[in-house]
């Protein structure tokens, strides 16, 4: 009641202005949209496709299975599947999805879609600057939209593209040992009845 | 050279005068005086909300605005264009005649109240015998308009907090007129000229400002106190709280007339500072005898500006007051306070000069003030908070 | 009879009588206020400065948010409607045709209306404390004694009674 308390508040108070103008911590602000928060690697905006190698469409490893499409908790994905096939991110021919659409303006960012692909191929963004003033398509990104490349994908995400990369390197490495393996063994499997037919004239073999 | 720079307002207006016929000249005289209040008040007002805007950012950690113009210097002039292009919304049941004059009826009485301001030397509107007087007899229309305001809104926010701003108002009044009795006393005179000429003398460097006394000091913090709560600032502004009671009695205007009780209040708070500087804080007199060859004008507003900028500061940083801690204050600590500060004035005048009286004065403010406290924080009796459903 | 004293007289009539003939209260009581605004304004225009202000803070700083406090505390705003006339208004004419008329021939056939006053001594606050003080003193301490016994009544109705609430 003696003015000890308010005397002490005014002193926290004339602390706050002078030191706003010679410190960071007095003065907190971040002036969006010139200046913005550092990046955190584990946010998350909307969904994006990844594609590996220089060219989307030949690189992407969706392989258009639909399981996102039928986990998606309000609906927003709407896949079509292709009638032929090129080869996925290992190597094998796989169909591909022909119609790719997700509503963002319904996402909501619940990561399942990620969660749940065997593939991945779908990871999510963090960009959180998509204003359109198109109320009537703005806001549904389709196949090409979506695709943004590995080495973004690695940008946004450090760690986990780190270790999404190495499970692809070591299947990767799988399949181009059995495909090696299968090769040697087509390659020695003709061989043989020929050395069996002639056998005086390839013994130095 | 300094004397023409001190008086340069006074000569334009003589000289203006010149201009118009001898029959014409007390009408042009008194119209060229008030010109210059109609214009430097409600620039000053735009300026406040710029600083308050901006000091109340830095206070909490933030810029102000800063983007229409350098460091938001345009804010006033965009919330002015805000204001004046707002629809003008008038409840269908309110009373229309008694909505519309409530806000020029504050602005009236708050514009009215610099008649008695002396700004400079020499420059005073009306010279009045009774002039503080004349103040505190505007001050009090100001409860009425408030009152109209909230009535004529025919909404029970806008009432209530009518309520409370006029109990709120009057009950500061009295803490401020008692504080103002004491300069009376000293000065021998309700004329704001002759309060200001006593103070202007200097010993060695030391000016003869009634603040630099006990009873001057004290009666100069009742009075800022309870001119806090005149205007209804923070942290007195329950009736206007936008947390409490949405806004209070204003909660029915928009566009404008909004902006005219901003207007109003300011100006009230404006006058009431303008006359604390004339009571205590000597006037338009310089703080220290070297100083004087600056304009006394420029004091005036310099003074108004620090004490605009310790309003600004007190309130980015007490929290709003209760209704009844309010009416506590203002009865039980500030009322005796006043009335104390009144006694220790006149043992002041009867005493012998010299220090002796410095520490006679200053321990019969101290002890009652110290004591009081106590005694109000005794009444609360803090109860260990009990809670009925957690283990 | 100046142009000023025509104006106020006009105002302050204007007042009074729509403080009598309006239907709302709050309209009558606003109405009141322009009338004690305006007797103010005579007061200072026969520059007795003093009782002009005292005039202004007492009676619309006070007496008027008085009655404004009774208004807002009693009447609901939907039932503020007063009947303006009575019906008994032949009698009540007659009335006050008869005290006016006995009013106007006290002031015309006084000294003031016939003779020129002497011209007043201008009095300012300072003589006016003077005699507060010397002469007049044993009136001001019963006014205060007065005033103190009202503060205590208004204190002791407003008081809450500590035994009901228990």
């Amino acid at each position: 009641m003696l003015g000890k308390g308010i005397l002490k508040g005014l002193a926290e108070t004339a602390r706050n202005f002078f030191g706003s103008y010679v410190s960071k911590e007095r003065l907190t602000t971040v002036q969006y949209p010139e200046e913005r928060l550092p990046q955190v690697e584990a946010a998350r905006s909307f969904p994006f496709l990844v594609y590996d190698g220089p060219d989307w469409h030949a690189g992407m490893r969706c392989v258009a299975c639909q399981i996102c499409e039928k986990e998606c908790p309000p609906k927003c994905i709407f896949i079509e599947k292709s009638k032929d096939k090129k080869p996925d991110a290992v190597g094998k021919p796989q169909a591909y999805p022909a119609v790719f659409n997700i509503d963002i303006s319904v996402c909501m960012s619940c990561q399942i879609c990620v969660e749940v692909c065997p593939f991945n191929a779908i990871k999510m963004d963090v960009e959180y600057d998509l204003p359109t003033d198109d109320r009537f398509g703005g806001l549904l990104l389709d196949k090409q939209q979506l695709s943004k490349s590995n080495e973004y994908y690695n940008a946004i995400h450090p760690t986990e593209a780190a270790t999404v990369d190495a499970a692809f390197a070591e299947e990767r490495a799988k399949v181009e040992a059995k495909a090696k393996a299968a090769a040697d063994a087509k390659a020695a499997a003709p061989v043989a009845p020929a050395t069996q037919a002639q056998p005086i004239g390839g013994e130095s073999r | 050279m300094i004397h023409t720079l001190d008086q340069i307002f006074v000569l334009a207006k003589l000289w203006l005068l010149g201009y118009f016929p001898v029959g014409a000249q007390p009408l042009a005289s008194a119209i060229l005086s008030v010109i210059p209040i109609l214009i430097a008040f409600p620039l000053l007002f735009a300026i406040t909300t710029w600083l308050e805007r901006k000091g109340l950012g830095r206070m909490q950690n933030r810029y102000g605005p800063n983007r229409t113009g350098p460091f938001g210097l345009l804010q006033p002039i965009a919330d002015a264009i805000k204001s004046l292009t707002k629809e003008d919304i008038v409840p269908l049941t309110a009373d229309h005649l008694v909505h519309f004059l409530a806000p020029l009826v504050l602005v009236a009485a708050a514009f009215l109240a610099y008649a008695v301001l002396p700004i400079g030397r020499n420059m005073v509107l009306v010279n009045m015998n009774a002039g503080v007087l004349f103040f505190f007899a505007i001050g009090s229309t100001v409860e009425l308009s408030v009152f109209m305001a909230g009535w004529s809104s025919r909404s029970k926010y806008s009432l209530l907090g009518a309520m409370r701003a006029v109990a709120q108002m009057i009950s500061y009044e009295v803490p401020m007129v008692l504080a103002t009795i004491v300069i009376i006393m000293q000065a021998g005179s309700l004329s704001t000229v002759t309060i200001v000429e006593k103070q202007a003398g200097y010993t060695g460097i030391f000016p003869h400002w009634f603040v630099f006394t006990p009873w001057g000091f004290v009666g100069f913090v009742l009075f800022m106190i309870a001119a806090t709560a005149e205007s209804n600032r923070s942290p007195f502004d329950l009736p206007e709280g936008e947390s409490e009671i949405i806004a209070g009695y204003y909660i029915e205007y928009s566009g404008f007339k909004f902006a005219l009780f901003f207007l109003g209040e300011y100006l009230g708070m404006f006058a009431t500072s303008g006359l604390a500087i004339t009571l205590f804080l000597g006037g338009w007199s310089a703080p220290f005898s070297f100083l004087t060859w600056i304009p006394s004008y420029a004091w005036f507003f310099a003074k108004l500006l620090a004490l605009i900028g310790a309003f600004i500061w007190i309130r980015g940083t007490l929290p709003r007051l209760r209704m009844d801690q309010l009416m506590n204050l203002a009865w039980q600590y500030i009322l005796p306070m006043a009335l104390i500060n009144m006694l220790v004035a006149g043992v002041w005048h009867f005493m012998p000069l010299g220090p002796f009286r410095w520490l006679v004065c200053t321990a019969l403010l101290a002890v009652p003030c110290v004591l009081l406290g106590h005694a109000l924080k005794r009444k609360k009796k803090f109860q260990v908070r009990t809670y009925q459903f957690v283990e | 009879m100046t142009v000023t004293f025509l104006i106020l007289a006009i105002l302050t009539v204007a007042g009074t009588a729509a403080a009598m003939g309006l239907r709302n209260a709050v309209h009558c009581v606003l109405a009141l206020t322009v009338g004690f605004a305006g007797v103010a304004a005579l007061y200072l225009q026969l520059d007795a400065q003093f009782v002009g202000f005292t005039q202004i803070m007492v009676y619309v700083g006070a007496v008027a948010i008085l009655a404004v406090f009774a208004i807002m505390m009693t009447h609901s705003p939907t039932a503020v409607r007063l009947p303006a006339y009575s019906s008994q208004w032949v009698w009540g004419g007659i009335v006050a045709a008869a005290v006016f008329l006995v009013l106007a021939w006290a002031i015309c056939s006084s000294s003031a209306s016939t003779q020129a006053l002497p011209p007043q001594p201008y009095i300012d606050v300072q003589q006016i404390g003077d005699a507060l003080m010397h002469r007049y003193v044993l009136p001001l301490e019963i006014m205060g004694l007065l005033l103190t016994a009202a503060l205590i009544g208004a204190v002791v109705i407003a008081m809450d009674r500590k035994e009901e609430t228990k």
